[in-house]
């Protein structure tokens, strides 16, 4: 088993200096892998900090302390101590990851908001179009609005859009943000059909999800956030 | 001389010498423009002051003095300024090109070839080719200092897309000595050929602008183009209707109020010669057409 | 472009810059500014009217002399040099062949009585072109890239709207194919709807020539659209840098938390 995600001891504070320099820890001491082709879920009730561990995981929040190990392009970075463009780098060639919100450029069409990401890591417009066409007929967005911006969909269909974005890339490590919170039962469906796929394909995934027949349909693992609650 | 209130020529000696100092300068480096002290003139700016100042520095009391305006000896300008010359320098004046050993002009170039020995002064209002794009002297300047002339092409352009050839026909810009772009004042672009490998040396004034520049016999002066819309001198439709010339610039005369023209050398000089020499053209039978109509 | 932004380890810097300062008698411009851009990399630089943003633009872009500090460019030829140390001839090819400068006012950065197409050309001609059809195949066709109607060619910029007039300027910089291109509030002066196709158009170039770019603005969501990273200043020097989203996500200065807390939520 190769570890695709060592985290040791990472922790997370705010300091709120518009509200006088308010500390506010959101997680300390947390620790756990996940392996190539394994699904970890993290559990806990809302504001126990699982979107922070995640984002700490993509980079996007800054790491206080620990580690955060990343096995990118065959060896493992820090990214607590990674540079800039060592993290965009993660980010094109390792780290995929999927948020609850669509955050598209306005005026670009569906089917290139989807491409995108294949496009970043040198795959023809041709080709990346062509996988952004299968994985939006897969979730079931009807193809006369592939042209259109997704800015004017419904809630669910720029959902789904996202969910054909973040699962397009080949990235050995894919950070899920409750990729099924506002879709129907039919469509649940298919995401877990499309993280079982990626999991044949040894991705390692970390994920939140509060539904809890999708979670026992994907989890290898749980792991319990509670345990990481910072002392305040 | 005629006048002893004057110095000869009219300028003081020291200012001839600043002068020649210029004009010096301005050999030493053609097509570059030399800065001088230009001085007040008896005549108005753009009556060719900076010409004017040129030749009162280069003329001595041996020379031979020819005077042309648009190519005629018989304008205003040219009568007033060779009036000029031989009140205040007693030096003898001619029509002829080919005896004249100074010619100062505005706006055309003589017909007959010019030879070493001679010299031309222009009369230049705006010495700065650039001027048309770049406002900023300092600019231009700096431009010339490191012969960044892609707004000379960026001019010729803009004719090509608005008249679907390069429309300038006066001041067409140059290149001297393949170094500096230069504008030859508004002589037609016909003259610019000759301008280049010329015998006589060539002098321009500006006497507004304060500028002199030159260009030295024998000197390579290339119009500026592009390799798809290459220079060309313009050809007239028909020959001269006094000489019958076939390769000279040619003036558009009216001749009556209905209408009737004719198209006649701009160089009186050269037209001149070529009917004593015996050229005819179609209206020249005549010499005095217009009589026949008073 | 995959290429030129993941070989990390063999990659060599554009463009580096070390304790940059800029003193005016004895009023403090901006100091100690040190950073490096990497080919491909887009870097913003944010803060108030008055932090400096701007001057520091002029020092990178060899416009202004520092009062200490340098700045080293990385030139077609591989070798990295001090800007100071150019001269000025060898400044300007730079400033007009492998640097772009986008200004906020396009008036200033095109010839308004000038056609489109001579606008465009004029870079392509300063290095030699000497062939009109080519020189406005070329315009016409950076003319398209920038979303300006071909017929408009020979129309003169002060007959084009705000948004046009500033794709027109980016094309006129972008023809000879920069390395680096400097912007100043590009957005500055723009409508709201036409910012968004603007910093659209600017952000697909930007990643289909792997162009590295250094953008001043004011505006935090320009920067999170366009840059990878970005570098927050305050009265003359850095409070604060890092990647793009995590200062903006997860930021740590008092300063800076100030200045994402005012923007109003999209």
């Amino acid at each position: 088993m190769t570890a695709m995600i060592e985290i040791n001891n990472a922790e997370k504070t705010f300091t709120m200096h518009l509200q006088g320099g308010v500390r506010l820890p959101v997680v300390s001491g947390v620790s756990f892998d996940v392996n190539a082709g394994e699904c970890v879920v993290l559990a806990g009730p809302s504001g126990a900090g699982k979107s922070s561990i995640l984002k700490m995981i993509f980079g996007n929040y800054r790491c206080d302390g620990g580690r955060i190990g990343i096995r990118h392009q065959g060896a493992l970075l820090d990214l607590a101590r990674a540079e800039p463009r060592e993290i965009l780098s993660v980010r094109r060639a390792t780290i995929g990851y999927v948020t609850q919100f669509l955050r598209a450029v306005p005026r670009v069409p569906t089917i290139d908001v989807v491409a995108e990401p294949l496009l970043a890591t040198g795959v023809s417009r041709d080709e990346a179009r062509q996988r952004a066409a299968q994985l939006l007929r897969r979730v079931n967005i009807p193809e006369r609005l592939w042209s259109l911006p997704p800015s004017t969909f419904s809630g669910g269909e720029q959902q789904r859009v996202n969910i054909a974005r973040g699962f397009i890339s080949d990235h050995p490590i894919l950070l899920l943000d409750e990729p099924t919170a506002s879709l129907d039962a039919k469509n649940r469906e298919i995401v877990v059909e499309l993280i079982a796929a990626k999991k044949r394909a040894g991705v390692a995934i970390v994920a939140i999800v509060h539904d809890d027949e999708v979670r026992h349909a994907i989890a290898d693992r749980i792991v319990d956030v509670t345990t990481f609650a910072a002392a305040a | 001389m005629n006048a002893p209130a004057y110095n000869f020529a009219y300028l003081d000696e020291q200012t001839k010498r600043m002068i020649r100092r210029a004009i010096l300068k301005a050999i030493a480096i053609p097509g570059y423009q030399v800065p001088f002290a230009s001085r007040e003139m008896p005549m108005p700016y753009g009556w060719g002051t900076g010409g004017v100042q040129v030749t009162a520095a280069i003329l001595g009391p041996d020379d031979t003095l020819k005077v042309i305006d648009q190519g005629s000896d018989d304008t205003t300008n040219a009568i007033s300024i060779r009036k000029f010359f031989e009140k205040t320098a007693g030096v003898a004046a001619t029509t002829s090109t080919l005896d004249a050993t100074v010619i100062q002009t505005r706006h055309r170039i003589p017909e007959a070839t010019l030879h070493a020995g001679q010299v031309l002064v222009y009369q230049v209002p705006i010495p700065e080719p650039l001027r048309f794009l770049e406002p900023r002297e300092t600019e231009t300047r700096r431009m010339h200092a490191l012969g960044e002339y892609g707004l000379m092409h960026v001019k010729l352009y803009e004719d090509i897309a608005r008249f679907g050839h390069i429309a300038t026909a006066y001041a067409y810009p140059v290149k001297v000595n393949e170094r500096y772009v230069m504008d030859p004042s508004p002589t037609p672009k016909f003259d610019n050929p000759k301008m280049d490998n010329c015998a006589a040396l060539q002098l321009f004034g500006a006497g507004r602008e304060k500028r002199i520049y030159a260009v030295p016999p024998y000197t390579k002066v290339v119009s500026l183009d592009f390799e798809d819309h290459p220079f060309s001198r313009y050809r007239f439709d028909a020959p001269c209707a006094l000489c019958g010339s076939e390769d000279s610039y040619l003036d558009e005369i009216v001749t009556d109020d209905k209408g009737g023209r004719m198209f006649v050398c701009s160089d009186t000089d050269h037209c001149e010669s070529r009917q004593a020499q015996g050229h005819r053209g179609t209206e020249s039978a005549a010499p005095h057409k217009e009589a026949r109509h008073g | 472009m995959a290429e030129t932004n993941d070989g990390l380890a063999s990659d060599e810097p554009l463009l580096v810059v070390d304790g940059l300062a800029k003193n005016y008698g004895r009023l403090t411009a901006c100091r100690d500014v040190s950073f490096t851009l990497y080919p491909g990399e887009v870097l913003a630089i944010v803060g108030e009217s008055g932090s400096g943003k701007s001057t520091l633009l002029q020092l990178l872009s060899a416009q202004l002399a520092p009062t200490s500090g340098r700045v080293s460019y990385r030139m077609r030829d591989g070798v990295l040099r001090d800007l100071a140390t150019l001269g000025e001839a060898e400044r300007r090819f730079l400033f007009r062949t492998d640097w772009g400068y986008v200004h906020q006012d396009p008036a200033q950065g095109l010839r308004m009585a000038v056609s489109a197409g001579a606008n465009v050309g004029e870079r392509l001609m300063a290095v030699g072109w000497n062939h009109y059809g080519r020189i406005r195949d070329a315009a016409s066709s950076w003319l398209e890239r920038v979303e300006i109607d071909t017929a408009r060619i020979d129309d003169a910029p002060r007959t084009y709207s705000g948004g046009m007039r500033q794709r027109l300027q980016i094309a006129r910089n972008l023809v000879t194919e920069p390395r680096l291109v400097f912007m100043d509030e590009p957005t500055g002066g723009l409508d709201v709807s036409v910012q968004a196709r603007l910093l659209d158009l600017v952000r697909s170039l930007v990643n289909e020539l792997g162009l590295a770019a250094i953008v001043v603005t004011h505006d935090l969501a320009v920067a999170r659209l366009l840059s990878h990273r970005v570098m927050v200043m305050k009265a003359g020097h850095v409070i604060e840098t890092g990647l793009t989203d995590q200062v903006l996500d997860d930021p740590r200065e008092p300063y800076t938390q100030l200045l994402v807390s005012s923007i109003l939520p999209p």
